[in-house]
């Protein structure tokens, strides 16, 4: 069976200037929103309120969580606490709501379940579950994994290739980041932990294109490195399709099915698997042909000083 | 190029089935919740403590499933979540001081397992819940300390500028007393120097006595609260650390309150002694010239000026200079040996620069004194008075050794005197640094998990139909591959679960987003070996030839595309923290074995089923 193109001759460099473009553009969007909008960042970065619930009966959570996101608390974290009808609310408090006491009255206003009363039993502030390092950490971190790629596709590769790389997987990544910002989607560890897994799967699509540009250089001596990248896409594009499909399929059914707390997860892994793809394609090798890589920057070392010492 | 695969390959095959088969099994059995009961020093455990605990459930009519006692701990199982809670409150009240009473989740795993060293994996605080803890800041001892510093301070300052008077704390503040009207105005000015912010009143006082008010305002002392809950925060998460668990949740919450969070089975008696200990160390010479006046001490109460006086353990007394050399505050390092001179447990301790000049100043001066090390601990009481809880501290300090300075030492030393057990606790508690204020557990709970059960049996839902429409697929697109290709991930999944059950990982929402990205990962790695052989297919090679040159081409590519995400995912593990650690955990472990299975073991696969048919016309790819 066959449902994804084989031999095709799909001319992608051609289009190098206008999918740069769009790449570029798609960037300067998500960086002004970064720097203009910010993230709306969540419970776990920002801290917020507390709330503990205690009901006379057992409480659906799910049920619970809806009422809550119903009067305006989104993404509110209900969780039992000890016993099934005992409930703690974690919540970033509505506009205006200075002292958690206040915000501790709405929700227990919010939360009322006919036949099954509900009181108050406290009514805190909460600091941040993550604290400043993540961020200075995290940072370090991004930076290390961008060398660590750098280094290895250098040596296994050409620093060509590298840039390309990282270059295109820094571009999905900040995209992936910026559609939080525009939409104004909350951000959490989840959300997080998701765009570091968009960072895996991206320089995983990349060094597969990769590969084979740099089997076709070795391989296909006349070829100028336009056609060689053309080729080397189009007869990788049957299983970059498949894997992609598979991929979006499984993160898909997260989305749909997975309820409220997989959803930005799910949300920025569809993103990101989107953009891996099409990067990978339309900005990495484009960005190899304006670099100007050839054959000869394949070749070992060792022969170009050989050739370089026979000249008279 | 040939098919033929190594029987010894074969062999490696099914020792990993083998392997990870037993490792992932303990995953399957699920946690009972259970009170567990702990012996503090002095205390015993035995068959006495497990039936009264059996009578007391009893007559309280709490279903249980066993009281089990071994060596360390009584744990007693329970049927659920609410009569755990109703068992540990009721055996807390019966019990007493000395056993720890706390909430547990209790590994059903069966005995023939552990026994292999198989345990399953933690599931996080978003996944499954955990132990809360609710800590608070004991305000009254902050305020009294700082008070007490300032009365120090100003002393000095009177002193240093020869201003005769005395200061001591008073409500809210410090009372100043001086002798003339121009004593006081100097003295004001010199205290309002050295603590700026602070209310400076004078106070009517008679002919000879002029008092000054010191008062400290309230925004300053909620300043200097802020400032002690942080430090307290930053140190109880560096225990929490020590303590080797994974992916807790350490947050301040109201004014003077910390919670803790610890996620799935953990040995809570050990975090609740290691979260609210306040143990620390003292070093103090021994005041010789006052050791005949000990017994007129204890007898009269009048303890000479410049001494104090202390207990040793067996209880004799004994009298030590007021002066500290040095305390917990001044230890960088302490780690518990074993000492090689007298084969006794030991904390070797390291002290920063400011101690250790001191320790050497005085050990230098001294040599031939003993030297007494004060373990100080605070233990805090609950009491009951008039149907309320009253929360109480009472601070012990022993002195744990007492010995001759045999030469000058400064910044590292050993100290002796502790039971095996202690000098762990100890080293651990003065590594991790002593808390700047007493902290209690006032509250202690199990909590249901942070993303609710319901999202996760969806999310669970969700993957699992997801995976099987995959594997649907790859049998109808590939057909025979299709089954070799399902095989390969299906083994990878568990690969990873068994790794991450040895490792004791903690599993949470990121690390599943891990290992969700490996299974990925796996199917592209099997994707690509079905394309390249089919590629050949097309070029015409025969097609045992496909496969093997299928394999092999595609392996470089695996190879490379696998080693670059390794890359990612060790930087991400080793300067991450919290979740993004748990993420780059599990996407490391999977990618090494998605690495294998999707090269060897599918290879292998195929061979298996290929390799005896010489003349094959066509593959079902």
């Amino acid at each position: 069976m066959n449902l994804f193109p084989y031999d095709s001759k799909f001319d992608f460099m051609r289009l190098r200037k206008v999918s740069l473009g769009i790449a570029i553009a798609l960037l300067v969007i998500a960086i002004g929103s970064l720097t203009v909008r910010g993230l709306k960042f969540a419970l776990d970065f920002t801290g917020g309120t507390v709330v503990e619930l205690k009901f006379e009966k057992e409480v659906d959570i799910g049920d619970l969580r809806g009422k809550l996101e119903a009067a305006g608390f989104e993404s509110a974290q209900v969780q039992t606490f000890g016993a099934s009808n005992d409930i703690v609310v974690r919540l970033q408090p509505l506009a205006g709501q200075v002292n958690a006491e206040k915000t501790g009255d709405s929700v227990l206003a919010a939360a009322r379940i006919e036949g099954n009363p509900a009181k108050l039993t406290r009514a805190d502030f909460v600091g941040p579950q993550v604290g400043k390092e993540l961020a200075e950490q995290g940072v370090i971190a991004v930076i290390f994994v961008a060398f660590g790629f750098l280094l290895y596709i250098s040596i296994r590769f050409e620093w060509k290739f590298a840039i390309a790389a990282i270059l295109a997987t820094m571009h999905d990544v900040i995209i992936c980041t910026g559609y939080f910002s525009v939409t104004g989607k909350e951000f959490d560890l989840n959300v997080l932990a998701g765009i570091l897994s968009v960072m895996g799967y991206s320089i995983n699509d990349t060094i597969v294109v990769f590969d084979r540009v740099r089997e076709n250089f070795r391989g296909l001596h006349r070829l100028e490195a336009y056609e060689v990248l053309n080729r080397s896409v189009n007869q990788t594009l049957s299983r970059t399709i498949i894997t992609s499909f598979v991929a979006l399929l499984t993160v898909l059914a997260l989305y749909f099915f997975g309820g409220s707390a997989l959803r930005g997860m799910a949300e920025s892994q569809i993103i990101g698997i989107i953009i891996g793809t099409l990067s990978s394609i339309f900005v990495a090798c484009p960005l190899l042909l304006w670099f100007g890589t050839t054959r000869i920057d394949l070749l070992p070392r060792a022969k170009d000083d050989a050739d370089l010492a026979r000249r008279p | 190029m040939t098919l033929e695969y190594p029987n010894w390959k074969k062999a490696i095959i099914f020792v990993v089935l083998a392997f990870g088969l037993l490792y992932s099994l303990p995953n399957l059995y699920r946690q009972d919740p259970a009170v567990q009961i702990s012996a503090s020093r002095g205390a015993v455990l035995d068959e006495t403590i497990k039936d009264k605990v059996q009578g007391d459930l009893e007559r309280a009519k709490i279903g249980f499933k066993a009281i089990e006692l071994s060596e360390k701990r009584l744990l007693v199982r329970l049927l659920d979540g609410d009569t755990q809670l109703r068992a540990s409150e009721l055996l807390h009240g019966s019990l007493g001081e000395n056993y720890t009473v706390a909430l547990n989740l209790a590994s059903t795993v069966p005995s023939w397992l552990t026994r292999f060293g198989a345990h399953p994996m933690t599931l996080g605080l978003d996944l499954q819940g955990g132990v809360h803890f609710l800590m608070e800041v004991d305000r009254k001892s902050v305020i009294e300390h700082a008070d007490e510093r300032l009365v120090d301070d100003i002393k000095t300052t009177l002193r240093d500028r020869n201003i005769r008077g005395t200061a001591a704390r008073a409500d809210n503040g410090v009372l100043v007393t001086l002798r003339s009207d121009e004593d006081r105005k100097r003295a004001a000015s010199e205290i309002a120097n050295l603590a700026p912010g602070v209310v400076i009143e004078d106070v009517a006082g008679s002919l000879d006595s002029f008092p000054l008010s010191v008062k400290v305002p309230d925004e300053a002392r909620i300043a200097a609260m802020d400032q002690v809950i942080d430090q307290n925060l930053s140190t109880l998460r560096n225990r929490i650390n020590a303590l080797g668990v994974a992916e807790p949740v350490i947050q301040r919450q109201g004014a003077a309150r910390i919670a803790v969070q610890l996620p799935g089975i953990q040995d809570t008696a050990a975090a609740k002694k290691i979260l609210g200990a306040t143990a620390t160390l003292e070093y103090r010479l021994s005041d010789v010239e006052n050791a005949s006046r000990v017994m007129e001490a204890v007898q009269t109460g009048r303890v000479p000026a410049g001494a104090r006086l202390y207990y040793t353990r067996d209880g004799q007394p004994v009298l030590l200079s007021r002066r500290v050399i040095a305390q917990g505050d001044e230890i960088v390092t302490a780690t518990s040996i074993i000492d090689s001179d007298s084969g006794t447990p030991a904390v070797s301790i390291r002290l920063n620069n400011a101690g250790g000049s001191k320790m050497l100043q005085v050990t230098e001066e001294n040599v031939g004194r003993p030297l007494a090390v004060v373990f100080i601990e605070r233990i805090p009481e609950t009491r009951m008075v008039d149907g309320k809880e009253v929360r109480s501290a009472r601070i012990k300090e022993e002195v744990i050794s007492i010995a001759n300075i045999r030469e000058p030492f400064g910044k590292s030393f050993l100290t002796t005197g502790l039971q095996k057990a202690e000098a762990d606790e100890l080293a651990l508690l003065l590594r991790a640094g002593s808390l700047s204020a007493p902290i209690d557990i006032v509250e202690e709970r199990i909590i249901g998990p942070s993303l609710g059960r319901d999202n996760i049996e969806a999310g669970v839902d969700a993957v699992f139909y997801s995976f099987l429409f995959v594997m649907a697929f790859f049998v109808i697109y590939y057909k025979m591959f299709g089954i070799v290709t399902n095989l390969a991930v299906l083994l990878n999944l568990l690969l990873v679960v068994a790794v991450m059950s040895l490792f004791g990982a903690t599993l949470t929402l990121p690390g599943l987003a891990g290992i969700a990205l490996t299974i990925g990962m796996s199917v592209d790695a099997n994707v690509l070996i079905n394309e390249r052989i089919r590629e050949e297919l097309r070029a015409g090679t025969s097609p045992l030839a496909s496969i093997a040159v299928g394999y092999e081409k595609a392996s470089g590519t695996i190879l490379d595309a696998n080693v670059t995400a390794l890359l990612g995912g060790i930087a991400l593990f080793s300067f991450g923290s919290g979740p993004i650690r748990g993420f780059a955990l599990s996407l490391c472990v999977g990618i090494l074995t998605s690495m294998y299975t999707a090269v060897s073991v599918s290879r292998g696969i195929a061979s298996l089923f290929y390799s005896g048919r010489k003349k094959l016309a066509r593959l079902s790819i």
